[in-house]
């Protein structure tokens, strides 16, 4: 492995060499851009490498050299479901006769790729307790907000206008509250009990006639479960609202109840977590959107539809909240999610949730002598340790976090849920073996001795890593975001 | 199941430790009547080869077909290369890079990703990427209210592509914000219906299309000066491929810059993966929602890369925030940076003549037949819209039980064709005699 490569492919760069092959313009005597008129045209020229092929693949191995991947190892951050990220799942997806298909192509001639979706968003409906689904929404985020036009315009369609808030846990994801103002409505924070569940008594009070609904996680980002939520769903129903789930938590639930059962009317699915799509260094995700009976009007536009002789469709629905992306989602990574469900068939999709369990509180148990658990019990996916058991050493989380960098592990999520100061959440997810967690345990307790025995070295770490500790700070106040920038 | 690794004898032990009996066990605080306690409606387990028979199957219901349909969605040459790199585990199964020691690959290649971006659009900032064009064009939206404070109208040209358009308008919708069309007149956007919409001096932000959705390039001289003389953000969505030829958005003085990268040799794939980008002048930059990557030093003084100015988030600013964009598009971002660089300037600017000089023979040809005729008389790049003396329908027909995709339909006589750099004129002149053999 090449250390201490340090290029940008503009320092590659030297005048005259090319990577392309295309092929010769037999029509560019009589056709040509030049033609344009001069006002169209571009006076200056971008500054783009000129470099060879092989100069390209050579670079971009040693960056990917330079990155820590699920395949690299494990990636135990809490609330991102982290799994392994099956290879066959890549090679359908890139299938020619899915990745040559135009989004205009006649239906006749896409039955095959709007089987995939409709057969999908049924699953999904099945595993989820819920009747339909949309996979258009591009990734979580932009599920929920999708989730929560569709709870306006439930509201607005019944004539009912005042319903301009929604309830959000103060333990939520940072994208709820974002996803709610971005839909034009306003937050209203509900407390979480010491166990860090939602207070069922702060909650009675905030329910009124200007409720849209609720958002959740259940297990919440604490991965505790709700188990009020049946008084939850009765309460805000009663009062007219909607319930939301936000599926970023789903793994730890899946195949041993369903949020639908749940009470809750609408949902979103992060595909590149619960069902296994890698996450691309940050996408590109999908985040199919759920509907209760009786919402299914409402799901963007446009919709997938069987007719009766069994032929698809594609429909659009008046009543539809909207249309929220260019076509049908990212249908590549459909392709991915639909493959991992069929790979893993009716019986092995119930033992994700338990198996997550498992792991979850396998790592938990194992370390509470040495990271202090602010909530005891049986977690579900997920947990979050308030910093070290011993407080005196000085040694923040973050310290801990840049420590497992140099033992090969990804950090956990760190300084999330707010609702702890030292906050370590870990996720492991049901991929990951009792060998890879034993070392991880074993790496953890000893980070937690160093914090005790040689605080320096955890506190300067990382040592081993590709690049140290970085000044953050001259980022932010002489931001250079580019090469140009950057060159001065 | 080859995904789990637990044994009967690890999941014992792990249950010991846990201090649980059984695995039903941890589930033990739920409400009875909350678990699932019957057989999914799935099908079984498929072996990887059954998986493989099964989406080939699948696969042989879509037509093969050759492309001449763009509307925002084009046919354009992938270079080898870049699949092998994007399937290297250490990018494709990456997170977010949130611990920057351990994620210079991704933080590196976004950083080369903006500054070539800034470099096709002219643009000073760029994030990280979006979702696609669609959703780009509506964060710019939201960007050009919230940089107006006090005014929420935005004006869109009628010559945008309407799939872009009804996304912003959705976006719009449950924002309060006002979308107001701007008439189309020949084929492009209508200026002088421009200066009186804006003469109310409550918009916010106009966004024009370049090309626009006929394939016309627009002739925008002086429209800057228009909405800057009224305090509006001139927000520009183009296509980057064109951008080695045509006018920089930056060059007409747009504020704003969007659009879909797909042009840039990205798959079609149905629809997606694809990718948004979203640039501005510096003076907005504290508005630019999602990531944006900036370079530093690490302790010991060498060249690093981190997610920077995030002041501006979701996660910080939570409801406060201007946008809920949480990640971006990485993987594909790393796509089209790898394409810019095996292209190059010069591969960009051959690839639009081969396409350009493709389309205007298309036309010619078509034109020839006596079956079309041009809807427009303006300036077009690779993609224009004709008006058949046959139903639209029948040409479409006739042309998909030759394996060609003939184009968007856009009325019952109209038909918007697209021509790239992969298309041949051996197919160009396929698809002209089928037309011209149309009774």
């Amino acid at each position: 492995m090449i250390r201490n490569y340090d290029k940008l492919i503009f320092e590659l760069s030297k005048e005259g060499r090319v990577g392309y092959s295309l092929p010769k313009n037999e029509l560019k005597e009589k056709y040509c851009p030049c033609q344009l008129p001069a006002a169209l045209k571009r006076e200056s020229k971008p500054e783009l490498p000129e470099v060879t092929e092989f100069d390209v693949v050579r670079h971009y191995t040693n960056l990917s050299n330079k990155n820590f991947g699920v395949d690299t190892g494990f990636y135990p951050l809490g609330s991102c479901t982290m799994k392994y990220n099956p290879r066959l799942n890549e090679e359908i997806s890139a299938l020619p006769s899915f990745a040559r298909l135009h989004p205009a192509t006649p239906v006749e001639a896409a039955q095959g790729a709007l089987e995939v979706y409709y057969n999908l968003a049924a699953s999904l409906a099945e595993i989820s307790g819920l009747a339909a689904f949309t996979l258009n929404p591009y990734a979580g985020a932009h599920g929920e907000l999708t989730g929560l036009m569709i709870m306006r315009s439930y509201h607005l369609q019944r004539g009912d206008s005042k319903r301009t808030k929604v309830i959000v846990p103060d333990s939520a994801h940072g994208t709820n509250p974002a996803s709610a103002a971005v839909c034009g409505l306003e937050i209203v924070e509900v407390k979480s009990t010491p166990n860090g569940t939602v207070d069922v008594e702060d909650l009675k009070p905030l329910l009124d006639d200007t409720i849209a609904g609720i958002m959740m996680t259940n297990p919440n980002t604490l991965g505790i479960f709700e188990t009020e939520i049946p008084e939850i769903a009765r309460l805000v129903h009663e009062c007219g609202g909607l319930l939301y789930y936000d599926g970023a938590n789903l793994n730890a639930v899946l195949g041993k109840c369903r949020p639908g059962d749940m009470g809750f009317d609408i949902m979103h699915i992060n595909l590149h977590k619960t069902f296994s799509t890698p996450h691309g260094g940050g996408g590109p995700g999908d985040g199919p959107v759920g509907v209760r009976a009786g919402l299914e009007k409402l799901l963007p536009n446009p919709q997938v539809k069987k007719d009766a002789a069994g032929k698809f469709y594609i429909d659009t629905d008046e009543a539809s909240a909207g249309y929220v992306s260019n076509f049908l989602g990212n249908f590549g990574v459909l392709l991915r999610a639909y493959t991992y469900i069929l790979t893993l068939g009716r019986e092995n999709v119930k033992m994700v949730g338990p198996l997550a369990v498992l792991n979850a509180n396998y790592v938990k148990e194992s370390l509470k002598d040495d990271y202090y658990l602010p909530i005891e019990g049986i977690c579900k996916h997920e947990f979050v340790f308030d910093g070290l058991a011993d407080k005196s050493t000085g040694v923040t989380t973050l310290d801990i976090a840049k420590r497992l960098l140099d033992y090969g592990y990804h950090a956990p999520t760190i300084y999330f849920p707010l609702l702890f100061h030292q906050s370590i959440m870990i996720e492991p997810t049901e991929t990951e073996s009792k060998e890879t967690l034993d070392e991880f345990i074993a790496v953890m307790k000893k980070v937690a001795k160093e914090a005790i025995g040689n605080p320096d070295i955890v506190k300067s770490a990382p040592h081993s890593t590709p690049v140290r500790r970085l000044d953050e700070t001259t980022a932010a106040r002489f931001p250079k975001t580019t090469y140009r920038q950057l060159k001065g | 199941m080859k995904y789990f690794p637990h044994t009967q004898q690890d999941i014992e032990q792990m249950l010991a430790v846990a201090g649980v009996k059984s695995l039903d066990g941890l589930f033990g605080e739920i409400p009875q009547q909350l678990l699932f306690d019957r057989e999914f409606a799935l099908p079984e387990a498929m072996s990887e080869a059954e998986i493989r028979k099964f989406f080939e199957a699948l696969g042989k219901r879509n037509g093969d077909l050759v492309c001449f349909a763009g509307a925002g969605v084009e046919d354009h040459y992938s270079p080898s290369v870049i699949a092998p790199i994007l399937s290297r585990g250490e990018f494709l199964t990456a997170y977010t890079p949130y611990q920057p020691e351990i994620s210079q690959g991704t933080l590196q290649y976004i950083f080369e990703y903006q500054s070539m971006i800034c470099e096709l659009t002219g643009m000073d900032v760029t994030n990280a990427s979006m979702y696609d064009g669609t959703t780009a064009t509506a964060e710019a939206m939201m960007m050009c209210v919230s940089i107006a404070k006090k005014r929420n109208r935005v004006l869109v040209s009628a010559t945008m592509d309407p799939k872009v358009r009804r996304v912003v308008e959705t976006y719009a919708k449950y924002q309060g914000v006002t979308v107001d069309l701007i008439a189309e007149k020949d084929g492009v956007t209508d200026l002088t219906d421009l200066e009186s919409k804006l003469a109310a001096d409550d918009v916010a932000g106009v966004i024009l299309a370049q090309p626009n959705f006929y394939g016309i390039v627009e002739d925008y001289t002086g429209v800057a000066d228009m909405c800057h003389a009224r305090k509006a953000q001139l927000v520009m969505n183009v296509k980057p491929s064109t951008l080695a030829v045509l006018k920089t958005p930056a060059e007409w003085g747009a504020d704003i810059a969007c659009g879909d990268a797909q042009s840039l040799g990205i798959p079609m794939t149905y629809g997606g993966p694809y990718v948004g980008f979203l640039a501005c002048v510096n003076a907005h930059v504290r508005k630019l929602p999602g990531r944006i990557v900036g370079a530093t030093t690490d302790v010991d003084g060498k060249r690093a890369f981190v997610l920077t100015l995030q002041a501006r988030e979701q996660h910080i600013r939570r409801e406060k925030a201007n946008s809920n964009i949480c990640s971006n598009q990485s993987l594909m971002a790393l796509y089209v940076t790898i394409y810019m660089s095996v292209m190059g300037h010069k591969g960009l600017k051959e690839a639009c003549c081969l396409s350009y000089s493709g389309a205007h023979y298309l036309a010619e040809q078509l034109v020839a037949t006596g079956k079309c005729s041009m809807v427009h008389d303006k300036p077009f790049f690779n993609e224009f819209a004709v008006r058949t003396t046959v139903p639209a329908a029948k040409v479409q027909e006739a042309l998909l039980a030759a394996g060609i995709l003939g184009g968007v339909r856009i009325a019952d006589d109209t038909l918007l064709l697209c021509v790239t750099e992969q298309r041949t004129k051996e197919e160009i002149d396929t698809l002209v005699s089928i037309v011209n053999n149309i009774q």
